[in-house]
């Protein structure tokens, strides 16, 4: 009996920094992941366990991280931010180069430096604007948008036109939830607008390649349309109930690039047709949902910045490669979240659910 | 009283927050409700088209792979073609047992033990759906017989393939280079510059030479079709086609007619020859003997050619005229003399009196000429006539190493040339930052006396040689030497012209000054010089200058006589000329290894090479060179 209670009592102690519904939400969303990696590695029992120990890792991270109170939290913001800028200078000027980018920095270990800027660079904002809630005025918007372009900037040169994009929505949704000015952002939209040729003439070979295909995949069907024409067939040919588990022609015949990877959801909606998009949009809704009600109830400033910026980040990221795959957005190296293969994206995201789940559960201590 | 201010501003601010919240999420659900309006597009109402296009992989896009360009000579002969020929294929993936098939086959083909090891070469380096070709150029007997018994063999087909052929063999190799299979590093290259799409259905990239250098121009632009197939993948109908475009044909500055009688006079020596248009920078002929065959390496050379190729002492693979770097010797002091007149450190009448040896003030060492007991007394013009070393181991130490390097360095000499071909060499041209950078020491006096005479550390190609010899004979006007001389456009049919021909900079030389080193230099070729027989009875004027590049060192006191010396450690024989003298037409260096002195091996070699290019006359046939004692000299 006493040993029971015990049992239960370590039950609660060890879950008591775990938001429930949310944490349902992620395990439904990587069982799904384990099921496609499954039949999109070609039944490949290796891949996939080890995709579920870079979920095993990333979520013990989580539970870590979702123990650190939030006003803790805030005390890293800057200290991370600024690492992450040297690292980010440092592999501007010594990174090592694969793929034609200049990405990673040789430390001993090959890190990527602009991974760990997608959770620093909403912390510092948040942060940041929290210590000039008082007092918040243009001005600090201004200081705010600099500490966001810096690092933007860097990352866009390397070029790793995806991550960048992930960073500026999670600055910019710090900024807009902070209550910047619609005019400043209607603004904002018009200088873009106005700066496109500009930006177009900035843009490197492939990817002006990469937005002219996405216009017309049938002009070069051989080089960057390929995959374009590739993923639309797959998701066409699925239907409605798709093809079934294990039984989609266009991922299993080699059409598909990356399939395990940034092109997943190809596999997954030709196996699994509408239907199962459907019901991965429904899961991505309700953890986006979930998100979104905890940044309403946070109780300090910084705590509703990070956790409306982590969650609206994480819409971002499904929203951009679903739209790459089925064909309405260009070609970006965006994976899709919880379900792409991939260590360090998981470990990231989960890092952001993991503040989200610390913002809930040390809510009421705050409060009392 | 301030509390409820705070708390109110505080609500308020809460309220704020959550319209905004607010906001982000309908923004967030129109987004999805777009992309749930794109799944139902795509899988609802396109499901039948997009359902087609998937089953069995019906339509394939299978890319038509463009003609690359010709090889020209100027005058139009082929040195590098494509021609189409049936080769049998077999795509690993749509069979069951290889080795089965291969000797299924091998009872109605021939097929080589080589054969087979290439196709598992292939098979190791090949990507998942590709063909592969077992044997290539079947003649129609075999094609017959295949045909005939297609329906046992699943997964193999005849094909035709484009084979690229060099129908001169030899002539030119060095220039020309060849094509090879494409290998990891030139897909990284492809990846890197973004044609690696233009490239699907290519098999062989430029390696090495022209080839090389112009295979943006030659390679052209690949076409496609859509392909209806059958469920064993074999073509059924096309439904559409983009037309490949051809690669552009490369027309030649080499003449290869002559660069054929180069070829020839060299016999069995080895060496090198490069001749230049002074006029247009045009490279006439570009030779480096031995060459090799670029046939052999198109689709991977075998391993016995290899090892012949590879292990000779002659090293044919070795391009000497554009890699191969030789102290340039005596060859260097029209330019020496040119320095003297220009900087003011010699006059026409300024006369030394030689008595074999130069010693610097304050020193017991002895730099000899090479003639014993000196050349008497010696101005500017008997200098370069009789090549006397002590004239210039003086006027080198009046001139320093810094002004040698400015001036001399003007005529391209320790630069590359930037012949558009790659792997040039960049010879050398000492100075004093070099050497405290490659020996951490300062220049002595004495390494100065030795770069006068284009020994010491001094390098040149012969490359080099010729195009200096070229700036020389073009009065100073310096355009970059090249081989190609004009493209033509396949998709427009336009004749481009390279824009090499401009000159890039003009020499600012007396014309008194070259006037007085052009006389001397024809001199060198009449009775008197030291390369009489390339002058006497031609006629034309030639002007040229002999040099000796020392392969051994020998020692103070020691005499060097050429046959005690093993023949590989023998002097090599260079000259440089260009002609007619008075308006040059071709300027050009020899370079001969182990040849002895200049005058008596390099110049038949230039007299032939100028008869036929001036005069239309042929050599005689080769006939081994005697061994005979000459008194020409260096």
């Amino acid at each position: 009996m006493t040993v029971k209670i015990d049992l239960r009592r370590l039950w609660l102690r060890l879950t008591e920094n775990i938001d429930s519904l949310l944490m349902s939400f992620i395990l439904m969303l990587m069982l799904i992941s384990l099921a496609v990696m499954f039949s999109a590695s070609g039944q490949d029992f290796a891949k996939t366990s080890s995709q579920m120990a870079n979920m095993s890792v990333a979520l013990l991270l989580m539970w870590l991280v979702a123990k650190v109170p939030p006003q803790h939290l805030a005390r890293f913001a800057l200290p991370v931010y600024i690492l992450g800028l040297l690292l980010l200078v440092g592999v501007a000027l010594f990174g090592d180069v694969s793929h034609g980018a200049r990405r990673w920095l040789n430390i001993g270990i090959r890190i990527q430096p602009s991974e760990m800027m997608k959770l620093a660079v909403p912390l510092m904002l948040a942060w940041y604007l929290d210590r000039r809630e008082k007092t918040l005025n243009l001005k600090d918007f201004g200081v705010a948008v600099l500490m966001l372009v810096a690092p933007v900037g860097l990352i866009v040169r390397q070029p790793d036109l995806g991550t960048a994009l992930l960073i500026s929505a999670a600055g910019f949704y710090v900024l807009f939830l902070a209550g910047l000015s619609w005019r400043i952002i209607l603004g904002l939209v018009g200088i873009g607008a106005a700066s496109t040729p500009i930006l177009w003439s900035l843009l490197h070979d492939y990817q002006r390649q990469r937005i002219l295909t996405l216009i017309d995949p049938s002009q070069d069907p051989l080089g960057t349309g390929y995959h374009i024409i590739q993923s639309s067939i797959a998701l066409g040919s699925g239907g409605i109930f798709g093809k079934g588990w294990l039984n989609g022609t266009q991922a299993h015949l080699d059409f598909l690039p990356e399939r395990t990877t940034d092109f997943i959801f190809a596999v997954y909606a030709e196996e699994f047709g509408l239907a199962g998009n459907l019901i991965l949009l429904a899961l991505y809704v309700l953890v986006i949902g979930r998100g979104l009600v905890i940044a309403a109830k946070a109780p300090t400033l910084f705590s509703r910045l990070l956790a409306g910026s982590i969650t609206l980040t994480f819409f971002t990221y499904a929203f951009v490669n679903m739209g790459m795959v089925s064909g309405i957005l260009p070609v970006v190296g965006v994976p899709l979240p919880l379900i792409s293969y991939g260590g360090t994206s998981m470990v990231t995201l989960l890092l952001g659910f993991g503040m989200l789940m610390s913002i809930q559960t040390h809510r009421k201590l705050v409060q009392s | 009283m301030k509390r409820p201010t705070e708390l109110r501003n505080h609500q308020k601010e809460l309220y704020y927050f959550r319209w905004r919240l607010g906001i982000a999420a309908a923004g967030a659900v129109l987004l999805f409700t777009l992309l749930v309006g794109r799944f139902f597009f795509l899988q609802v109402a396109q499901h039948d088209h997009f359902h087609t296009l998937a089953e069995n992989n019906r339509i394939s896009i299978i890319p038509v792979v463009p003609n690359r360009g010709l090889i020209l000579d100027r005058n139009g002969i082929v040195l590098a073609h494509s021609y189409s020929a049936y080769t049998l294929e077999i795509t690993p993936s749509k069979v069951k047992n290889l080795e089965a098939t291969i000797n299924g086959l091998a009872a109605l083909v021939d097929i080589q033990p080589r054969d087979r090891k290439r196709f598992r070469k292939l098979l190791e380096e090949s990507r998942n759906f590709e063909s592969l070709p077992i044997r290539a150029r079947l003649n129609d007997i075999e094609v017959a017989r295949f045909t005939a018994n297609r329906f046992r063999f699943s997964g193999v087909d005849i094909k035709a393939r484009l084979f690229r052929h060099y129908p001169k063999g030899e002539l030119a190799s060095h220039a020309i280079g060849h094509i090879g299979r494409i290998n990891d590093a030139d897909l990284d290259q492809l990846e890197k510059s973004g044609d690696l799409a233009n490239y699907r259905g290519t098999d062989h990239i430029g390696k090495l030479g022209i080839e090389q250098s112009y295979e943006k121009q030659l390679h052209g632009i690949t076409g496609f079709e859509h392909v209806e197939t059958d469920a064993g993948g074999r073509a059924i109908r096309t439904l559409s086609r983009r037309s490949p475009v051809s690669g552009n044909n490369l027309t030649l500055t080499i003449d290869s007619r002559l660069q054929e009688v180069a070829e020839n006079v060299f016999a069995q020596y080895r060496g090198a020859l490069v001749a230049i248009e002074p006029k247009s920078g045009e490279v006439l002929a570009f030779v480096s003997k031995p060459g090799f065959d670029p046939n052999l390496f198109i689709d991977g050379i075998d391993p016995v050619n290899w090892d012949a190729l590879n292990n000779s002492p002659d090293k044919p693979l070795n391009n000497r005229a554009l890699r191969g770097q030789y102290p340039p010797g005596s060859t260097f002091k029209p330019f020496m003399a040119l320095a003297g007149l220009e900087l003011g450190k010699r006059t026409p009448s300024y006369t030394i009196s030689d008595p074999g040896f130069f010693t610097l003030p304050g020193s017991a060492h002895r730099y000899r000429d090479w003639k014993v007991g000196g050349h008497g007394s010696v101005d500017l013009h008997k200098s370069i006539v009789i090549s006397c070393d002590t004239y210039y181991y003086g006027l080198a130490n009046d001139l320093g190493p810094d002004n040698i390097f400015n001036f001399i360095g003007q005529f391209g000499f320790g630069k590359k040339t930037g012949i558009d071909i790659e792997g040039e060499s960049t010879g050398l041209l000492p100075s004093r930052e070099w050497k405290m950078k490659r020996y951490k020491q300062k220049w002595y006096a004495g390494d100065t006396i030795s770069v006068g005479i284009g020994q010491g550390y001094n390098l040149a190609t012969p490359l080099q040689l010729a195009f200096a010899t070229a700036v020389l004979a073009n009065n100073g006007t310096v355009i970059r030497p090249h081989l190609v001389r004009t493209i033509l456009d396949a998709a427009t049919n336009q004749v481009r012209t390279v824009p090499a021909a401009k000159p890039v900079a003009t020499l600012a030389l007396k014309p008194e000054n070259l006037e007085l080193v052009k006389n001397a230099m024809v001199a060198v070729t009449q009775p008197g010089g030291t390369a009489p027989r390339v002058g006497v009875g031609a006629p034309y004027l030639t002007a040229g200058k002999t040099g000796t590049a020392q392969v051994i060192a020998i020692k103070q006191g020691e005499k060097y006589v050429e046959s005690r010396v093993a023949e590989r450690h023998r002097d090599h024989a260079l000259f440089i000329a260009y002609a007619p003298a008075e308006d040059p037409k071709i300027a050009f260096a020899i370079l001969v290894e182990n040849g002895g002195h200049g005058g008596s091996t390099a110049g038949p070699i230039a007299r032939m090479v100028l008869d036929y290019f001036l005069l239309g006359k042929l050599p005689p046939p080769p006939v081994p060179p005697a061994d005979e004692e000459e008194d020409e000299h260096d």
